[in-house]
């Protein structure tokens, strides 16, 4: 009875995927829409009306590769799918040609897609050989931005409409749910979890296997499970990502994780930042509970289970465990001391599974791939794909997934395409406020759990931020700093009142201000801060500071005699142009937002000193590289 | 501004005795009235059956409310770490400057906030920023300050028409 429920969904969903007429997909996630996808989007709508063209247009989630957002697809019946990047509305009517003709015209597509496989990894569609490649068009996953990732969790984010049930039935959705509920046995989905070497990718890295069996062997009745969606770290989005692009993914590995722990009622705490997520996946849920997906017996077992949807209201703490389940109950998110664990007393009191959106997003993967197949890729400890963030000053940004163990080299340069136009990779700051920053000499490190904790940093949740030479790391110490020191709760004196005095020494030395003697100081404190601070927040927030001063010692040294090399920290900077290398060509007085650049067409320009920020846009915009601290 | 202590009345009974319902309800009253007067927390407390000390704590607690008036825009520069290193500094100054208020600041006319988020989640497109929720990206200060010029329409001529 319930296979045929999916069976059916999945013959609708697969006539939709690939209709017997040019389908159009325009990513409308956050990132695309903030890249301006929505007039895309619109311009199209109205372009196919008028001219009565018949394709399927259709809104899908992130294909990953933000950096070229605006992202546009267009399949036609029988042949590959192409890709468009950086589209822009006035294209449009090109596309739509390319779409009713076939003919490319004046287009640069990024690349095409020639099959598509489902979560088991089987075909789903594919074109064969014939007919041939639009000329000149690669394949997109030979691109270097593709070429090394292995895409099973992210498989069919950017492809499927995140709203649309049926889409992600027909990729394979809902069928390790259904096997599971069928075998009736939660211990087997453990047992599966626990052999793939799932770890959590919410930062901590704890075993899922483990966190579940604890859950199910607490005592009492009622249990909940949690999703944790506060994805807080500046720099990482992979949970948007998800949940923007392909919510029942999530959903579908909540449900199996509360069938394995045990859980009747659940909730999913998404944070206020990402309306878009939370909206999405809440139309998951009431799509769900349409098909007998959530509720009471599930697809006709004797699994009840149901799901709400809820919105954090902006406080980084509530990523830790205990605070998210302080929030939920409605009062200030304040971490409370562990043990005892959500394992045993969590939510409202009761045993309750935490964990993190991808997480729950792999687990759907390892049913369908099997723990062999999952722990097959990865390293000794720590198994399967990560998606990282990769933003900052790197080419290719986007969000990329890749095996554990991928060196960052690769990552930042091979996949990231290098560094930006006009500068050089200095380091890659992970894990957020709690990670550290890594220098350029270190990137031929491999990305692991244990790899990333021995030079001093963590994963976190797996934002790689690329900091090229203008970036300084006694300002970003700084930046961290205030950031811990903002969003620290202020129960405990270590994490309130250190991380305060820190971000002092940090400031004075932005200045030019600080004595020689605070820098040891400085160690010696973040060093009580990480021993001392009840929670996570505290206990990693002088990461940053800490990694800075290891890896960068001779930089931050420099801010005790007055200089900051990278031309950051406005008191101790001074641009000059270089008359030598300055052409003339005005961009720089033309964006200046104080006027403080004087100087002819074609020749030389020079800076006012009075009058400048020391804000660095010249620099920036400098096409010759005349622009220098002086 | 006012706040329709009605509708508030009605949002919470509609959510008394549901487990978790304070969060929900205050960011509710918060979108409605653009902040949490003492009148309308007197109203959820009562309607809800939570000490009123509770959701003081709450509502001072979190960055998503406000206990003054929002403006009627509302402009949040992400101030994530792509966004730091992109040059968001630069696109709070600009701002700052045609506004004449700073971040957490509304304008005196109350057309505009300027606020500080933590991460939009959109650093591949740093810097960005939101625009009553709708994120804006790959900016420059030139082009934020655009942005809020269309937004005030003739108003922001009058206001920051320095260009």
């Amino acid at each position: 009875m319930s296979a045929e429920i999916l069976e059916r969904l999945a013959v609708e969903g697969r006539r939709r995927l690939y209709p017997f007429r040019p389908r159009v997909t325009v990513g409308l996630a956050t990132c695309g829409r903030a890249a301006g996808a929505e007039e895309v989007y619109r311009r199209a709508e109205s372009e196919i009306a008028v001219r009565g063209l018949d394709v399927s247009l259709v809104p899908v989630g992130c294909l990953g590769w933000c950096a070229r957002e605006p992202l546009v697809e267009v399949w036609r019946p029988g042949g590959p799918r192409v890709t468009f990047g950086r589209v822009r509305p006035e294209q449009v009517a090109e596309i739509l040609h390319y779409t009713a003709t076939g003919e490319l015209g004046e287009l640069r597509p990024l690349g095409h897609t020639r099959a598509d496989r489902d979560l088991a990894g089987a075909e789903l569609w594919g074109c064969g050989e014939l007919p041939g490649p639009p000329a000149g068009v690669a394949p997109l996953d030979e691109l270097p931005f593709f070429r090394s990732q292995v895409r099973l969790v992210m498989r069919h984010c950017g492809l499927i409409d995140p709203e649309d049930l049926a889409e992600y039935v027909a990729c394979g959705g809902y069928r390790a749910l259904e096997r599971a509920l069928r075998e009736g046995r939660p211990e087997n989905v453990i047992g599966e979890v626990e052999r793939a070497g799932l770890r959590g990718r919410g930062g901590a890295g704890f075993p899922t296997g483990r966190k579940w069996r604890l859950v199910r062997a607490a005592a009492g009745e009622e249990k909940y499970l949690i999703v944790n969606g506060d994805e807080g770290d500046p720099g990482a989005y992979m949970d948007r990502g998800l949940l923007e692009s392909n919510p029942h993914l999530v959903l579908e590995g909540a449900i199996l994780a509360a069938f394995a722990v045990g859980a009747r009622q659940g909730l999913a705490y998404i944070r206020a930042e990402y309306p878009l997520a939370v909206e999405r996946l809440g139309r998951a849920v009431e799509q769900a509970r349409e098909f007998g997906l959530l509720g009471e017996r599930i697809l006709g077992s004797n699994f009840s289970f149901d799901l709400e949807v809820v919105r954090g209201a902006g406080a980084f703490v509530c990523g830790e465990e205990t605070a998210l389940m302080a929030a939920v109950e409605g009062g200030p998110g304040e971490p409370r001391f562990r043990p005892p664990y959500p394992a045993e007393r969590g939510l409202w009191g009761r045993p309750t599974c935490i964990n993190n959106v991808e997480t729950l997003a792999n687990v759907p993967v390892i049913l369908n791939i099997g723990a062999e197949a999952y722990a097959r890729l990865g390293t000794p400890g720590s198994r399967g794909t990560k998606i990282f963030s990769l933003v900052g000053d790197v080419v290719n940004g986007g969000l990329v997934e890749v095996p554990m163990g991928t060196t960052l080299q690769e990552i930042l340069c091979g996949i990231g395409g290098g560094p930006s136009r006009g500068t050089r990779f200095k380091a890659v700051q992970t894990g957020g406020p709690s990670g550290g920053c890594l220098p350029a000499e270190l990137f031929d490190l491999p990305v692991d759990y244990e790899g990333l904790a021995e030079v001093g940093t963590i994963m976190g949740s797996g934002g790689l931020v690329a900091l090229s030479d203008r970036t300084c790391m006694v300002d970003l110490a700084r930046y961290f700093l205030y950031f811990t020191t903002a969003e620290s709760c202020g129960k405990c004196t270590p994490c309130r009142e250190g991380l305060h005095q820190m971000l002092a020494v940090l400031e004075r030395l932005r200045e030019g201000r600080a004595a020689a003697d605070e820098l040891e100081w400085l160690a010696g404190a973040a060093e009580m801060v990480a021993a001392v601070s009840l929670c996570g927040l505290g206990q990693t927030a002088p990461n940053p500071v800490l990694t800075a001063l290891r890896y960068f010692g001779e930089e931050v040294r420099a801010h005790l005699e007055g200089r900051c090399p990278a031309g950051v920290c406005p008191a101790l900077t001074r641009f000059v142009i270089d008359a030598g290398s300055c052409d003339g060509c005005g961009r720089c007085r033309v964006e200046c937002p104080v006027e403080a650049i004087e100087g002819a067409a074609k020749e030389a320009h020079a800076i006012v000193q009075e009058r400048c920020l020391r804000c660095g846009l010249c620099r920036e915009v400098c096409p010759t590289g005349a622009v220098v601290v002086a | 501004m006012g706040c329709n202590l009605e509708a508030v009345r009605r949002l919470s009974e509609e959510r008394r005795g549901r487990p978790g319902a304070v969060t929900e309800t205050l960011l509710e009253i918060q979108r409605l009235c653009r902040h949490l007067p003492e009148e309308a927390l007197q109203e959820v407390a009562r309607g809800l059956g939570v000490p009123l000390s509770r959701l003081y704590a709450a509502a001072t607690f979190y960055a998503a409310f406000s206990l003054t008036p929002l403006g009627e825009h509302q402009v949040a520069v992400c101030r994530g770490t792509a966004c730091h290193v992109r040059g968001a500094g630069r696109l709070v100054d600009e701002l700052q400057r045609r506004l004449g208020i700073a971040p957490g600041q509304t304008t005196p006319d109350g057309a505009v906030t300027l606020e500080e988020v933590r991460c939009l989640g959109s650093c591949s497109l740093a810097p960005v920023m939101a625009v009553d929720g709708r994120v804006h990206g790959r900016l420059t200060p030139e082009r934020a300050a655009r942005v809020v010029r269309l937004l005030l329409g003739e108003a922001g001529r009058r206001e920051c028409g320095n260009s």
